[in-house]
C-alpha cells in the first residue's frame, strides 16, 4: 500500500441545534486504502460522510483532500464534490432519466465532456457490473440490487479519488446484498479508496484495511479488521460487536 | 314522431348555435386554466415557504376556496361587488374572476404537492456529483416536477370545463342555455327536441372532456 495520505479527518465538529454529533472526529486514509466505519445507529456515521463531502458545513475541524480543505459552500466545492463518489443507502438514482442518462448526466454537464466519451465508459462500466443490457431501462425497472450497482458505476463515471458508502446494502433484499458487495470488492481489489458505513460484519471484516469505530460522535477505536473483530478494545465496542451474534437459547 | 325530432339540429343554425354556446365555457376554462397556472405555480412555491404567516394565508386562502361553493362565489362577486362597491364586473369577466381565484388556489395546491413529493436524497445525490443548485434544479428537479404536474394540470382544466356551466345563473348564454332555447322555441313543431338536445349537449362535453382526460393519461402512464 502506497503511503500518501489521501483524505485527512481532523477534529471535525458537528452539532445539530444543540446536540453534537461529531465531537472531534480525526482519522487519516491512504491512497488505496479501505475504511470501514462501524458504530451503534444514531452516532454520527452518515453525518460523518455527509460532512466529507461537503453536504453538511462542519462545525469545527478540517477535512482535506490532498492537503485541500473540503469546506461546504465553498469556492472550490463543486471541484472537490467531483474527486468524491457518494452512494447513499436510498436508491436515489433519477427517476426521469434512463440508466445510461443518469450516469452520463453528471459528466456531461459537470465535467463537461462530450456525450459520446461519457456514454463510451459509462457502456463499459455498465459491462463491468453486469448491467449493460439494462442501459436503456428506466430505474423502476430495476430491482434495488440493480440500482445500487447503477448507483455505483454513476459515481465512477466521474473518475472519484475516494468513494463513499453509506449502508448501501441496508434497503436491500438479503439475495441482493451480495451482487452489490461483489462489485465494492473488486473496487477495493483495483485500489480505489473507500470509506465505506455497513452493517454487514463478514463483509467489514473481509474488505476492510481498517476499522473506525464511532460511538456517540468519538472514534472510540482504530484498528485492524483482525485485532477489532477478535480482540476489542473498548466495552462499547465488545457491547456493539455482540449485538450481531446471537446465542441459542437454553429451555 | 319522436325519430324525426333529430331534424331539430339541422334546423337553420342551431347545431351551430349549441357549438357557440360550448366556446364560451371553454373559452371561459381556458383563460382561467391559462391564468390559474402561473398564478398556481407562484402560490404553491409560496406555500412551500416555512414563514408561519406565510403558511397561515395559504391555509385561510386554500380552506375559503375549498368550502365555498363555486356557485356562491359566482353570486359574491357577480352581485355582490357590483352592489358592495359599485364595479361594474361584465358577467364573463366574474366568471373568469372566479374560476381563476378557485383555480389558483387548486393548482398551487397541486404544485405544492409536486414539489415537496420529490424527496431530499435526490437534491443530495444530485449535489454530490458536483452539480449546482441552478443544475440540479434544471436537470432534476423541474422535469420531475413537471412530470407530475402536467397530468393533474389537464385533469384540472376539465373540472374546469364542467364547472363552468354554473355561469348560466348569472345570466352567461352557454351550451345548455342556449340548448334550452331551441327547445322552447320549438315546443310545438319538436315535442321530444329536449332528448336530443341534451343528447347533443352531452356528446359535445364528452368530445371536448374525453380527449383531454385521455391525453392526461397517457402521460401519466408514460411517467409513472
Ligand atoms: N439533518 C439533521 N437534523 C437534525 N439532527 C440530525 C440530522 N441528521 C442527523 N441528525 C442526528 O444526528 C445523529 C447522528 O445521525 P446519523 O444519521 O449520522 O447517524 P448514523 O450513525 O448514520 O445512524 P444509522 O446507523 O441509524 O444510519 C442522530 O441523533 C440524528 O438524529
Ligand atoms: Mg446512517
Amino acid at each position: 500500500m502506497e503511503e500518501t495520505v489521501q483524505l485527512q479527518v481532523q477534529g471535525l465538529i458537528k452539532r445539530f441545534g444543540n446536540e453534537t454529533v461529531l465531537n472531534g472526529i480525526s482519522f487519516s486514509v491512504h491512497k488505496g486504502e479501505v475504511m470501514v466505519v462501524l458504530g451503534p445507529s444514531g452516532c454520527g456515521k452518515s453525518t460523518l460522510l455527509r460532512c466529507i463531502n461537503g453536504l453538511e458545513a462542519a462545525d469545527g475541524g478540517r477535512i482535506l483532500l490532498d492537503g485541500e480543505p473540503i469546506i461546504s459552500g465553498g469556492k472550490n466545492m463543486i471541484r472537490m464534490r467531483q474527486k468524491i463518489g457518494m452512494v447513499f443507502q436510498s436508491y436515489d438514482l433519477f427517476p426521469h432519466k434512463n440508466i445510461l442518462e443518469n450516469i452520463t448526466l453528471a459528466p456531461m454537464k459537470v465535467q463537461k465532456r462530450s456525450k459520446q466519451e461519457a456514454r463510451e465508459e459509462a457502456e463499459q462500466l455498465l459491462n463491468r457490473v453486469g448491467l449493460w443490457e439494462k442501459r436503456n431501462a428506466f430505474p423502476r425497472q430495476l430491482s434495488g440490487g440493480q440500482k445500487q450497482r447503477v448507483a455505483i458505476v454513476r459515481a465512477l463515471c466521474m473518475h472519484p479519488e475516494v468513494m463513499l458508502f453509506d449502508e448501501v446494502t441496508a434497503a436491500l433484499d438479503p439475495e441482493m446484498v451480495r451482487e452489490v458487495l461483489d462489485v465494492m470488492l473488486e473496487l477495493a481489489s483495483q485500489g480505489m479508496t473507500m470509506i465505506i458505513v455497513t452493517h454487514e460484519m463478514q463483509f467489514a471484516r473481509a474488505i476492510a484495511d481498517r476499522v473506525l469505530f464511532l460511538d456517540r460522535g468519538t472514534v472510540m477505536e482504530e484498528s485492524t479488521p483482525e485485532k477489532f473483530f477478535s480482540a476489542p478494545q473498548t466495552k462499547r465496542a465488545q457491547e456493539f460487536l455482540n449485538t450481531f451474534t446471537f446465542e441459542k437459547p437454553n429451555h | 314522431m319522436q325519430d324525426l325530432d333529430i331534424s331539430i339540429l339541422f334546423k337553420g343554425i342551431n347545431f351551430l348555435r349549441l357549438l357557440g354556446g360550448l366556446w364560451v365555457t371553454v373559452r371561459i376554462s381556458l383563460i382561467a386554466v391559462g391564468l390559474s397556472i402561473p398564478l398556481g405555480i407562484l402560490f404553491g412555491m409560496f406555500m412551500t415557504l416555512k414563514n408561519p404567516i406565510a403558511k397561515g394565508i395559504s391555509r385561510i386562502y386554500l380552506d375559503f376556496v375549498r368550502i365555498m361553493p363555486q356557485l356562491v362565489l359566482l353570486f359574491l362577486v357577480y352581485f355582490g361587488l357590483t352592489r358592495a362597491f359599485g364595479w361594474n364586473l361584465s358577467n364573463e369577466a366574474s366568471a373568469i374572476l372566479v374560476f381563476t381565484f378557485w383555480g389558483t388556489a387548486e393548482m398551487g395546491d397541486l404544485v405544492r404537492g409536486a414539489l415537496i413529493s420529490i424527496p431530499r436524497h435526490q437534491y443530495d445525490s444530485a449535489a454530490a456529483l458536483g452539480f449546482t443548485k441552478m443544475q440540479t434544479f434544471y436537470y432534476i428537479i423541474v422535469p420531475q416536477t413537471f412530470r407530475r404536474l402536467l397530468p393533474l394540470a389537464i385533469n384540472l382544466t376539465t373540472r374546469m370545463i364542467k364547472t363552468t356551466s354554473l355561469v348560466v345563473l348569472i345570466g352567461m348564454v352557454e351550451v345548455l342555455k342556449v340548448g334550452q332555447q331551441i327547445i322552447d322555441a320549438n315546443r310545438f313543431d319538436y315535442p321530444n327536441a329536449a332528448l336530443w338536445i341534451y343528447g347533443v349537449v352531452f356528446l359535445l362535453y364528452f368530445f371536448v372532456c374525453w380527449p383531454i382526460s385521455l391525453i392526461a393519461r397517457k402521460l401519466e402512464e408514460r411517467w409513472r
